[in-house]
């Protein structure tokens, strides 16, 4: 039995919600940035499942040039989360509040 | 069937490729050669830029396909992009004797100010969603290292993680809003996009509105509009202030350039909707930013505050639609010239390795450096929207398209948010020229290329101002090429 594609839609977006909660709620940078992850791998999974549906091929090159992009910007996510802990130690948001106003 | 070479129509690329190519070069030979000074790569950035502009400058008025159908090379995308190369070429100007001052002078900044030009010319240009997201993404992770370049400071550090995590969160939402038009229409070409969505009709579809919906979220955090806004003032203001200048336009003009295309191309039949959205960010946008902006005391952080309450203005004529995009383009022009002057001004006053310059820094400045303080003058004067400058004029037609499409209570709206930001422009000015120091600024040389960049701004705002004619005539002509 296969599933119906509003079932990898509506998985899809469950990740996604869970992902952007995680976002707004948790404060520790790296598990921050594990959520916006999950977010984009949701939006990979309905590209995925509406491609399938649409019998067309770009859902799934969409979904490869995600996943480069993701590297790149976790890439710079985590040389940022570096830099910051050695000159402050600090991996939590609520440490690095300097700005505001 | 594979594309061939004819199909991917790379000629037309050649803006893209030249500031792109001129961006991996200077990395190349930084690595190979590096020793002394750095002033080398801001000139081959400058070449490569000069290239592209070179390449928008002579595309005649025509609209077709680059790289099988990815990019459109057509007036709308051209106009935009030679916005972006200028603002693109002003900001290494900018940032040449600042680096060195500040001790920060290294090739890869130039580097990535192409790297991110090219983001925004990719969107400026972009007839397909994917290619929008992967523009967006180069242009935005870009900044995110610009905004970390000082990294013994750290505001600058603080302001790159907050940027980083706020404009990573946005992304994904414009993904999955791109995932959800996709699951709506088959495609993500964005003229096959609107032919869809204008066949299937304005039916209440889920799939297509929840997909608007998360795009216009994802691009109101690139624009800093209202509610989307809280990182704008913290990035600004703790960001190095050559690349505050830089992203305080860029990043406008590339996010304005695709959601012109959006809502001229695909959203035009879903437009009393998209409309009303977009009305309602409008107002939200110009007044809270205008509010909060009463509030500064610090200069860098005022401009950002009212670089998102002039998102709002910009906005307005957005929300007009096809009406509107020709004044989006002119107001973005003279807008380009006044921020990264105004910025510029910031830049050259400010303290040694300190990126803040509170109101009483500017105290007496008006007689001690009467050059500079009437440049600042200028742009703020532009920016309230005085007559005889290119503010002005770019505001009657932002909001003379507001009411042209049927929107007079919101160009009302923003006329009265234009009074009150006379309020916090006009005050800066009182200082510079009516209080004296209490404690004199020791004031650092200018430097020549600033000094070059601060006159092209002043006379852009200038002649823009009062001869309006011909780029008006030029928006005019650039928007009605559309691919479509």
């Amino acid at each position: 039995m296969s599933v119906p594609v509003y079932g990898y839609v509506a998985l899809s977006g469950l990740l996604f919600l869970i992902g952007a909660i995680g976002v707004l709620v948790r404060r520790n940078v790296l598990v921050i940035l594990m959520c916006v992850e999950l977010m984009l791998n949701a939006a990979n999974l309905a590209l995925l499942a509406f491609g399938s549906a649409h019998q067309s091929l770009d859902g799934q090159v969409t979904v490869l040039m995600v996943m480069a992009v993701a590297a790149a910007e976790v890439a710079v996510g985590l040389a940022l989360i570096v830099t910051l802990f050695r000159h402050q130690g600090a991996t939590d948001v609520d440490e690095v509040s300097l700005l505001k106003g | 069937m594979l594309p061939t070479l004819s199909v991917l129509n790379l000629n037309g690329a050649v803006p893209q490729i030249a500031v792109a190519g001129a961006g991996m070069l200077i990395m190349l030979i930084d690595a190979l050669f590096h020793r002394g000074s750095r002033r080398w790569a801001a000139y081959l950035a400058l070449l490569g830029l000069a290239v592209a502009l070179a390449r928008v400058v002579e595309s005649g008025a025509s609209a077709e396909t680059i790289l099988d159908g990815a990019l459109a090379r057509d007036g709308l995308g051209m106009a935009f992009a030679l916005v972006l190369i200028v603002a693109a070429a002003l900001s290494v100007l900018v940032a040449m004797d600042y680096l060195r001052r500040e001790e920060h002078e290294r090739a890869e900044y130039y580097a990535l100010i192409l790297f991110a030009t090219a983001g925004g010319l990719a969107m400026a240009m972009a007839n397909d969603l994917v290619a929008v997201f992967i523009g967006l993404e180069t242009l935005s992770i870009s900044l995110y290292v610009l905004s970390a370049f000082f990294t013994g400071d750290a505001a600058s550090r603080e302001a790159a993680l907050k940027y980083l995590l706020l404009g990573a969160f946005a992304s994904a939402f414009f993904l999955y809003g791109i995932a959800l038009l996709y699951g709506a229409s088959g495609t993500t070409r964005l003229v096959e996009m609107g032919t869809a969505i204008r066949l299937a009709g304005t039916q209440a579809d889920p799939l297509l509105w929840g997909g608007v919906a998360l795009i216009i979220v994802g691009v109101g955090f690139k624009l800093a509009l209202v509610p989307f806004h809280s990182w704008a003032p913290d990035v600004y203001q703790g960001a190095p202030t050559s690349v505050t200048a830089f992203m305080s336009v860029a990043s406008k003009v590339a996010a304005f350039a695709a959601l012109v295309r959006l809502l001229v191309v695909v959203l035009a039949p879903a437009a009393p909707l998209t409309s009303a959205l977009l009305a309602l960010l409008a107002v939200l946008t110009m007044t809270v930013g205008n509010i909060l902006a009463l509030a500064q005391d610090e200069v860098k952080r005022l401009l950002a505050y009212s670089s998102i309450a002039q998102a709002g203005y910009i906005l307005v004529a957005a929300v007009a639609g096809e009406v509107g995009a020709a004044a989006v383009l002119f107001y973005l022009l003279g807008y380009a010239f006044t921020n990264l002057g105004a910025f510029a001004v910031v830049l050259a006053w400010s303290r040694r390795g300190e990126g803040r310059l509170p109101f009483s820094d500017l105290a007496g400045l008006g007689f001690r450096r009467p050059w500079t303080a009437a440049a600042l003058s200028l742009f703020l004067l532009s920016l309230t929207g005085m007559p005889l400058t290119v503010g002005f004029v770019g505001k009657l037609y932002l909001f003379g398209a507001a009411v042209q499409a049927g929107w007079t209570w919101l160009a009302i709206v923003a006329v009265l948010n234009s009074v009150v930001s006379a309020f916090y422009y006009l005050r800066l000015v009182v200082i510079m020229y009516m209080r004296e120091a209490e404690m004199p600024l020791a004031l650092q040389r200018a430097g020549l290329a600033l000094g070059v960049a601060l006159a092209v701004c002043a006379a852009g705002v200038i002649l823009l101002g009062l001869v309006p004619g011909v780029a008006l005539d030029w928006a005019r002509q650039a928007v009605a090429v559309v691919l479509s």
